[in-house]
């Protein structure tokens, strides 16, 4: 799991956003007078106000970026559907057991082409938080988006993931109904699925949760996004016994988008508007939607025995070892 | 009990040392709290002879117990961790490196080889708890990878035995994508036809759970394992609640279907076999056209 259990203290620090916040609510008081002898200040504010989020957001260390990670304004799946596809249904349902809300699939077209999307969904809201399980799916979330995107495979559709969960949902129930076989069976099938499969981790990657959705031809990070084997906080937690190391931790762990691409483990870091995804869901959207379309098309070039080749190498890379004769 | 006490060294020199059995004559059952005659234990494998306990065993001897006249060929043993996120908690990683290397004689935490089974070939990977808690960083990634891929180039069926913590905290989101790596070396297989025995031992959880251990065509389990995806401990934090007596255990999983086997460590190489022997096609009946001519589904 990326994020604390439910119920557990929040160990947040979101102080380096009060500039930020102090200079908005400034503008905000200042436009609300419509005194239009303002507009030149409000307009050197707003200035000011770019300036200083590129200054707040360029130094960000890993901790703070995993709080922008964790932000209730970033964009999620839906949010990226309701701006990059028409056509949208949603699909429902794994067949076997349940639907669930934690995991969103469907089909819709995406710049003229049909396309499946899978994606994780949390809430925003206090009612569509625990409806959304706080973004942790159980096995059926993880079989229904491997039906969808079978299906996609059939009828020869290329396949988008969203990947934002603090990790699969660690409960009895989940256990119970195999939560380790679904996500390993995802991981074979998604190697074994014959169109293009493109990834990107939108907010939290949440470990084996995450990358049950997360084998495809490109794998892309929003800049302020992080992807790990475990959250600071259980890292902390097990190693430390103490929760209040996470922060040392999120350093250690080398979770950040720019970290990951220097081990190899993602394709493409897509930059984030002045002041991260919240302060501009909608650039946040088109910059992803840019990234996706450049990919769509570098791919559809390839074969299905190619994509699976590529694929495969893509992953076969990944690991840092050495030789040691004794 | 007093007459159990022991004040000496026990005459008897204790055989080959596994690291977490206590020493001695006696020794203590973790199952049923008994006092138990060491010779007998190890007799019988390392299990309890009162009740079936099965105590934790190295991979070497798993090796040795299973393969024909205990004999095998290991191969990547000399693949060794690097330190790639220079990570540090109370000790540094590659600290630790070295400190469990010496404990083990071994450079990571999975033994790969290959044997035969009642002369059946096979590629094996075997996993060592002592290790680092088995968990698995680059270097089992890259070993039951290369075992995975050696079983495909010379159709010979691929077994593993795990037994891990799940991925290796120290190694990041590189430990996590073995994962994926090693289950898709393991999708190619399975288009192959090559059969794949996942054997759990106690315990396997985590991210190994969640890729291969769970992937087996036929999937078995020494008694009495912790089997699962999050660890108990987790669990209970989550939903703040004691877990039920013997959640988890095998005998559970086998329960709700998670298992084909529970099958105890003295009859496992038996078993392997003749699950082997009814799946296994080998190289020289493969007809000229491939096995492909049916897709898999």
């Amino acid at each position: 799991m990326l994020s604390p259990a439910p119920g557990d203290p929040p160990v947040t620090d979101e102080s380096f956003e009060k500039p930020i916040l102090e200079l908005e609510q400034k503008i905000e008081e200042l436009a609300g007078l419509g005194n239009p002898a303002l507009e030149s200040e409000i307009a050197s504010l707003r200035e000011k106000l770019d300036a200083v989020r590129r200054e707040v957001y360029s130094q960000l260390d890993p901790w703070q970026k995993t709080q922008v990670a964790r932000h209730p304004r970033r964009p999620y799946t839906l949010d990226f559907v309701g701006g990059l596809l028409e056509d949208w249904i949603e699909l429902h349902g794994d067949r076997r057991f349940s639907d669930d809300h934690a995991i969103v699939a469907g089909m819709g077209r995406f710049r003229g082409r049909p396309v499946a999307v899978v994606g994780h969904q949390k809430g925003r809201a206090t009612r569509e938080k625990i409806q959304r399980n706080f973004g942790m799916p159980r096995p059926e979330g993880y079989r229904k988006a491997l039906r969808v995107m079978q299906m996609a495979e059939k009828f020869g559709r290329p396949i988008l993931t969203f990947i934002d969960t603090p990790g699969a949902y660690p409960g009895i129930d989940a256990e119970e109904r195999g939560q380790a076989e679904a996500i390993a069976f995802n991981l074979r099938e998604m190697a074994r699925l014959r169109v293009p499969v493109i990834c990107t981790v939108t907010g939290e990657g949440g470990s084996g949760g995450a990358l049950a959705i997360g084998v495809g031809n490109r794998v892309n990070m929003l800049e302020y996004s992080v992807y790990s084997v475990i959250s600071p906080e259980g890292c902390a937690s097990i190693l430390w016994r103490d929760a209040a190391k996470a922060p040392e931790m999120a350093q250690a762990l080398r979770l950040t988008a720019p970290d990951l691409k220097d081990l190899d483990v993602i394709d493409e870091i897509i930059p984030e508007p002045a002041g991260a995804a919240h302060s501009d869901p909608q650039g946040t959207i088109d910059a992803v939607g840019q990234v996706l379309e450049r990919q769509l098309g570098e791919l559809a070039t390839l074969s299905a025995d190619e994509l699976l080749e590529d694929r495969y190498q893509r992953f076969r890379r990944i690991g840092k070892f050495t030789e040691l004769h004794a | 009990m007093a007459w159990f006490r022991k004040d000496k060294k026990p005459k008897v020199q204790p055989e080959e040392r596994t690291s977490q059995i206590p020493e001695g004559l006696w020794i203590k059952c973790d199952g049923c709290r008994e006092i138990i005659y060491r010779k007998e234990v190890v007799r019988r494998n390392w299990i309890c002879p009162k009740c079936g306990f099965h105590f934790s065993i190295g991979a070497r001897q798993r090796l040795e117990s299973l393969l024909d006249d205990g004999a095998y060929d290991e191969f990547g043993q000399h693949l060794a961790a690097t330190d790639p996120l220079k990570f540090k908690d109370k000790k540094a990683y590659r600290d630790r490196l070295v400190d469990y290397r010496a404990k083990t004689g071994m450079n990571d935490a999975v033994i790969t080889a290959s044997g035969t089974i009642e002369g059946i070939p096979v590629v094996a990977a075997v996993m060592e708890y002592e290790f680092m808690g088995g968990s698995m960083g680059s270097v089992v990634g890259e070993k039951i990878t290369r075992a995975a891929e050696l079983a495909l180039a010379e159709r010979r069926p691929l077994f593993v035995i795990s037994t891990s913590g799940g991925a290796r905290m120290q190694e990041g989101a590189l430990s996590l994508m073995q994962m994926a790596k090693i289950s898709a070396a393991l999708a190619r297989l399975h288009e192959a036809r090559i059969p794949f025995l996942s054997i759990l031992a106690d315990p396997t959880t985590g991210g190994v759970t969640a890729s291969y251990a769970m992937l087996g065509d036929v999937i078995i389990a020494e008694p009495g394992a912790l089997i699962g995806f999050a660890g108990p401990r987790v669990i209970e934090q989550t939903i703040r609640q004691k877990l039920p007596e013997g959640f988890q255990r095998s005998e559970f999983l086998l329960e709700h279907g998670m298992l084909d086997l529970v099958v105890p460590r003295g009859e496992m190489r038996d078993t392997v076999a003749r699950v082997l022997r009814l799946l296994w096609i080998p190289a020289a009946e493969v007809p000229a056209a491939g096995l492909a001519s049916t897709s898999l589904a």
